[in-house]
């Protein structure tokens, strides 16, 4: 690594989860077929007007909250205004002048050690259409036009490429725990911008800032700050950091490496203004409150209590939170009476297993819980045994039939101390030959006698109990 | 007919004395005279259907409808070759609630292009002329309705009004011009000019028929979040003409004579007639009294509207670009088509006003300009405010006299001490004042007009005044080229 300091500033932007658009009653949703959700405001015709989506503004709100931030008095939205094939209207409407949050903090983990990281703003935007580029034709889906976007931005607060990822990590499970976003980089849920610039240890000021744009990856995050902090510290070392200009670069996943695009010099004036459409209006104190009590355990409180309360290792209690609907279900299953170990255990070794066999989701996995319950307690009867408790999970799974419906008596493993002795005490007398030859020494038959009790009851005997009991008899 | 006023054509319906189609044939004929001298519409609509009469007082009575409304399956030009060839999928909130009473829409009438300016000259299908004096100007930018309306074409046309798009048209072609509270008529489908001073209105040749009209425009709608619920507010219905004790005001420093050292006999005959009027108020029990308003706020208006104004249309204009709707520019790369676009579709007055709104709006400039201009607005709005608490009117002059020439040099008048008489219907788009133009009178058998404006939401206070001025002078449903003096 390097001799200097990282400081790092991130803007994150996330696509919420709406019914519909921001500004426009068009359906907020991904779609492969284009241009299937839209109005007409959604391509800025002549005389269509927005109209806020308060659903939007209560998730903006709560995440303003989830980030410790001051909400403010009003609210109101700003035009940011450039012309741009992807952005109908020739501006676009964000929050400028007061945004649903400001001056936050939240705590984050990167590699065991926690890390505070500020939080200048969050704002709610929309988003623009996106465009495809063919060798001779561009195409405008406007789909995506005006689905609403959270920008978050952080104070130039962290230090190196792992904290950044990190807080990214942290903030993207966040917005799944809040229910606020899909938070999916994979549908270009998640863009993100990258401020770097380094510090040498007796430097005074801030070193020149260099932003690059629209990433869409949290790995290519990383990757781009790796080299950004290389490139700029190699320039210094060289005594050539005066070439290292304040600039928007872009980051080329190709090369690993980023490009210039536009120095600060050409920085668009964006002439904002406040949107004469949307009346300003004051925020109820009330409901701020009631959008507060919709926030829910985050995964750090979670992790906490995991381990220090149920006593999970934190291994487990890290897989565990790292999706809502993991914790979700393990917390109900220690709702439900079960043991947290074995609880944790089943979900982290064969859930998390199963699903990522068959590429589903925890929402749409058939045995809840209280199904999982019905495996767990005949266990730990000892009705059946770990081995037919996996079977009976898959032929669960497989049937879509209640556990319960493959734990029938017939199948049921027999540890009753006095049924198994009473079947030995006959075999034995069946077969005395053997016992004798047994007690001279032959101990290699032990197996045989074994095997003549699952014969006898059709392998449900329990073995821990058959062999404790034969054991017994014969060496004494 | 259709010279007649909303009442009557509706009993006229009611009573089988005249059909709706007849109406509507008269209006069509009417419309393509009055286009070969007037030139007062983008769109005639020779082969629209009559409508069915109900007891709706609009029902079956056609109606012109401004040319930067949306209309559904019509071409909607704004007068502007940016958008020449539109035909929008959906109306205006305006429209389709007057469609809903009925009412039929005979024809879109021109406008200064986007309702940006006030002499009716800028359209693009050419010169607006007015039908009292086909030599002189309609003002704007609802020309093509005030000629279509004073004309007689039909008993309303639908307007705009920013600045005073509805009210100087009126005043100058001798008719009604009302622009209620903002946000009373839904904005939606109304193609904007600037939106915190944008209003919906109606052209016409009586109050009452005003009160009707708007009555079925307005309401609130899911589409415009600054259009709010009138329901319990019924206008034509609570006209009655009573006005007894009502308390109005006039603002010295814009009608006091004294003001204006080089007055023309124009001006001050124009003065006079303000004058009389106010004395027919006081003789029915209405109070006029004459109050000092601060004259640098006064002579801030009119730079005022020009900061707001053109800043707010430089953006709202900028989804006209070719690229989704209006024609497609030439050019290599999306940039260059939209450059060719907006080069060729804007005329020269419009591409001014970008040019001091975009100004206007720099990062160096904003403070200044813009926010200093919101600042005065502020100033001026809670002075009249504080005006309304004690009076329930301002009445002022409109303009400076009659309308002028549309050739060689406007008129002498045009001086800069006379620019707070020209301006100051602004200060009703300022409030989002309800306001209305009736005509007052005649200088050299050129009508002239006056103006009432009201406190928010005091549509029904504002409309009862005018009637009952109305109700004391002899220039009601009055026709261009009619002899009323």
């Amino acid at each position: 690594m390097s001799k200097y300091k990282a400081v790092i500033g991130l803007e994150m932007h996330c696509e919420l989860k709406s019914n519909s658009k921001v500004f426009s009653s068009a359906k907020n949703s991904y779609d492969e077929v284009a241009n299937v959700n839209v109005r007409p405001v959604d391509m800025a015709f002549p005389g269509t007007l927005p109209v806020v989506n308060k659903e939007c503004i209560q998730k903006a709100l709560k995440m303003s909250m989830v980030l410790n931030c001051k909400q403010p008095k009003y609210m109101y939205f700003d035009r940011k205004n450039y012309y741009y094939p992807d952005l109908p209207k020739g501006f676009q409407i964000t929050q400028m002048h007061d945004p649903v949050g400001i001056d936050g903090h939240i705590t984050i983990e990167c590699n065991g050690y926690d890390k505070e990281v500020l939080i200048h703003d969050i704002h709610l935007e929309e988003d623009a259409a996106s465009l495809d580029h063919y060798f001779d034709v561009s195409l405008i889906d406007y789909n995506r036009a005006g689905v609403p976007l959270l920008e978050l931005v952080t104070e130039p607060c962290l230090n190196s490429a792992e904290e950044a990822v990190a807080f990214l990590e942290t903030m993207r499970r966040i917005y799944q725990y809040c229910d606020v976003s899909e938070a999916d980089t994979k549908k270009g849920q998640i863009r993100c911008d990258v401020n770097v610039s380094i510090l040498a240890p007796d430097d005074k000021e801030l070193g020149t800032k260099v932003e690059i744009k629209n990433i869409n990856s949290f790995g290519n995050v990383y990757d781009a700050i790796v080299y950004e902090i290389k490139r700029q510290s190699e320039l210094k070392n060289a005594g050539r950091y005066d070439e290292v200009m304040q600039e928007t670069r872009r980051f080329d996943e190709e090369s690993g490496t980023t490009i210039f695009m536009r120095s600060k010099v050409d920085a668009i004036d964006y002439k904002y203004f406040v949107e004469p459409n949307i009346p300003k209006y004051k925020i109820d104190e009330n409901w701020l409150e009631e959008i507060r009590k919709t926030i829910p355990v985050l995964p750090r409180e979670r992790k906490i209590k995991y381990i220090n309360e149920l006593g999970l290792s934190e291994y487990d209690a890290t897989i565990i939170v790292k999706e809502k609907d993991y914790a979700d279900y393990f917390e109900e299953c220690i709702n439900l009476g079960m043991d947290a170990k074995t609880a944790a255990n089943w979900l982290t070794v064969q859930i998390i297993a199963y699903l990522s066999k068959h590429d589903i989701e925890l929402k749409d996995f058939y045995l809840k819980p209280i199904y999982l319950k019905q495996i767990i307690d005949e266990l730990g009867k000892g009705t059946i045994s770990s081995k037919q408790a996996k079977e009976i999970f898959f032929k669960a799974l497989e049937e879509e039939k209640e556990p319960k419906n493959f734990i029938s008596k017939d199948n049921a493993q027999i540890s009753d101390q006095k049924v198994i002795e009473d079947i030995i005490n006959k075999i034995l007398l069946d077969n005395s030959k053997q016992v004798a030859e047994y007690k001279n020494g032959k101990t290699n038959l032990f197996d045989y006698f074994v095997g003549q009790v699952m014969k006898e009851t059709r392998g449900k005997a329990n073995p821990v109990v058959t062999k404790e009991i034969l054991k017994d008899k014969l060496d004494n | 007919m259709t010279e007649l006023s909303i009442e009557k054509l509706h009993e006229m319906l009611k009573k089988g004395e005249v059909t709706s189609e007849e109406l509507i044939n008269e209006a069509l004929r009417k419309s393509h005279e009055i286009q070969k001298t007037c030139n007062a519409f983008v769109t005639i609509m020779d082969d629209i259907k009559p409508g069915e009469v109900t007891d709706d007082l609009l029902s079956g009575i056609p109606y012109g409808i401004k040319d930067n409304y949306s209309t559904k399956d019509i071409l909607s030009t704004g007068s502007s070759n940016t958008l020449k060839d539109y035909v929008p999928f959906f109306d205006a909130t305006a429209v389709a609630n007057l469609k809903k009473h009925g009412a039929v829409a005979v024809n879109k009438t021109a406008l200064d292009e986007f309702g940006m300016g006030g002499t009716g000259t800028t359209a693009h299908t050419g010169i607006i002329r007015n039908p009292w004096d086909l030599k002189r100007m309609c003002a704007g930018s609802s020309s093509g309705s005030a000629a279509a309306v004073a004309a007689g074409v039909y008993p309303y046309a639908l307007g705009s009004d920013t600045g005073d798009s509805i009210r100087k048209p009126a005043a100058f072609c001798g008719i009604v011009g009302y622009k209620p509270t903002y946000g009373m008529i839904s904005r939606y489908g109304l193609f904007p000019f600037a939106s915190s001073l944008d209003h919906c209105g109606v052209l016409t040749r009586n109050v009452k028929d005003a009160a009707i009209v708007v009555d079925a425009m307005k309401g609130i709608d899911k589409y415009d979040q600054t259009s709010w619920d009138s329901s319990n507010i019924h206008l034509y219905d609570s006209i009655n003409g009573n006005v007894k004790g009502k308390k109005l005001f006039y603002i010295k420093e814009i009608v006091d004579v004294s003001n204006y050292p080089d007055a023309s006999n124009e001006l001050k005959k124009h003065l006079e007639i303000f004058n009389q009027t106010i004395e027919k108020l006081r003789n029915i029990g209405v109070s006029v009294e004459e109050i000092s308003f601060d004259k640098e706020l006064l002579n801030a208006i009119p730079s005022v509207y020009v900061c707001l104004s053109c800043a707010e249309a430089t953006s709202n204009m900028s989804n006209l670009t070719g690229i989704i709707f209006g024609p497609r520019g030439h050019g290599d790369g999306v940039m260059d088509m939209i450059k060719d676009h907006r080069t060729k579709g804007f005329s020269p007055l419009i591409k001014r006003r970008f040019v001091i709104g975009s100004y206007i709006l720099q990062k160096e400039n904003q403070e200044r300009y813009f926010v200093n201009a919101g600042r005065v607005r502020r100033l001026i709005v809670d002075k009249m405010k504080e005006l309304f608490k004690e009076y329930d009117a301002l009445i002022l002059p409109v303009s400076t006299g009659v309308a002028p020439y549309i050739d060689g040099s406007k008129d002498e008048l045009n001086s800069d001490n006379t620019a707070i008489l020209e301006e100051h219907l602004q200060i009703g788009n300022f409030g989002g004042f309800p306001s209305i133009t009736i005509p007052n009178g005649f200088i050299d058998n050129l009508p002239v007009g006056i103006n009432i404006t009201g406190n928010c939401y005091d549509d029904v206070n504002v409309l009862n005044l005018a009637f009952a001025l109305e109700s004391q002078m002899n220039y009601k449903n009055m026709i261009a080229g009619g002899h009323y003096e």
